[in-house]
């Protein structure tokens, strides 16, 4: 038993973690390069979180005061899997517009991200919530157009399967809302969406995309089984987000490997650890 | 503002990133990054709503009211 968990945790540093489609990557974390306070702490963050696969957002180019930074000036992107996005998109319309553009830079850039996507098609400004029914429009066109699309969903395991079925790579379900730091609030929606999603295929990736607040909750999603997990805000937001960084990265690991180990199960009742006989006043 | 000179005398009016811009007729989506400064920049160039990749920017030739997106990355989650 100990030495398959060893086997299993050598086998987890020697293989690419987490599979997409046709991408490989190193670590099961993805990060987000948003909300730093400069690029250079996004640039440790980064590097501290283990990553190689980071989001970008595709956004008007100022027509004005061009001389500043663009944030491919600080992604090495020999090292980093660019995952463009297509946030703050509202109709899947706009969704596949911006995801086509996103393709197009990248491709002008030479970086492997140009074939895929995570897609967001959100309901409103106040939950940024998924609307269903655009990602499920936006999930086929885009797979029609050769996309590998990670979709970005709610925890809803009816909506997960259908956008699996339509042919995403990669269903993300969201564990609270965005940059909400709620963590994983509905626990058995996960776990139903785990088991819908990977029945007969085990091996579809199943991330967790949203709702980060702490390195536990990393842990806590991890630890049911999903196959990676994407954050942005829990770490650019928290105090010391080079920490944070790192928590997120242990957590991650530890998460896995207690998945990976198997978790005893709850009673209700105690299991005396130390032994029931031998004790000093026991009488015979 | 065009290279060829023959083709500066008549104006039209496009729209850049939302924004009413004129530019003589003849004009290119290629021309176009050349005017703002972006020949080198990542950028990627959507007219009417369709991406044009950019080795056919040159190709491309704007009409009046065409609609014109210039993006690039920036960071996000």
């Amino acid at each position: 038993m100990a030495e398959t968990i060893v086997d299993n945790a050598r086998a987890e540093q020697s293989q690419p973690a987490l599979k997409v489609g046709g991408f490989e990557l190193a670590s099961r974390l993805v990060v987000g390069t948003g909300k730093y306070v400069s690029y250079a702490e996004m640039a440790e963050c980064l590097d501290a979180s283990g990553t190689d696969c980071v989001t970008v957002a595709v956004r008007r180019e100022r027509l004005l005061n061009t001389a500043g930074e663009n944030i491919l000036d600080h992604l090495d992107l020999a090292r980093y899997t660019l995952l463009p996005n297509t946030a703050g998109c509202f109709s899947a319309d706009d969704a596949v517009r911006v995801a086509r553009l996103g393709r197009e830079l990248l491709r002008d850039l030479g970086n492997k991200g140009s074939e895929w996507v995570k897609l967001e098609v959100l309901g409103d400004q106040k939950t940024l919530l998924p609307d269903p029914v655009g990602t499920i429009e936006a999930t086929q066109r885009l797979v029609d157009d050769g996309f590998t699309v990670l979709v970005y969903s709610s925890d809803d395991p009816i909506v997960a399967k259908k956008l699996k079925d339509l042919g995403a790579a990669s269903v993300m379900p969201a564990g609270s809302p965005i940059g909400s730091g709620q963590g994983i609030l509905n626990t058995n929606s996960l776990r139903i969406c785990l088991e819908y999603l990977k029945d007969g295929d085990p091996e579809y990736p199943v991330i967790v995309d949203a709702g980060v607040g702490t390195a536990s909750d990393v842990a806590t999603a991890m630890e049911l089984g999903v196959d990676g997990v994407l954050l942005n805000t829990a770490i650019a937001h928290a105090t010391d987000p080079l920490t944070m960084a790192l928590a997120m990265r242990s957590a991650c690991a530890a998460g896995r490997y207690a998945f990976l180990a198997g978790r005893i199960p709850r009673k209700r009742y105690a299991t005396a650890s130390s032994p029931e006989s031998g004790r000093i006043h026991e009488s015979f | 503002m065009s290279h060829n000179e023959t083709q500066t005398e008549r104006s039209m009016i496009i729209f850049v990133n939302g924004q009413e811009t004129q530019v003589s007729s003849g004009h290119t989506a290629h021309d176009l990054l050349l005017d703002l400064g972006f020949e080198k920049r990542p950028v990627a160039v959507e007219v009417n709503k369709e991406v044009i990749p950019r080795a056919l920017l040159p190709d491309r030739l704007l009409r009046e009211h065409d609609q014109i997106e210039v993006v690039t990355l920036v960071g996000g989650g």
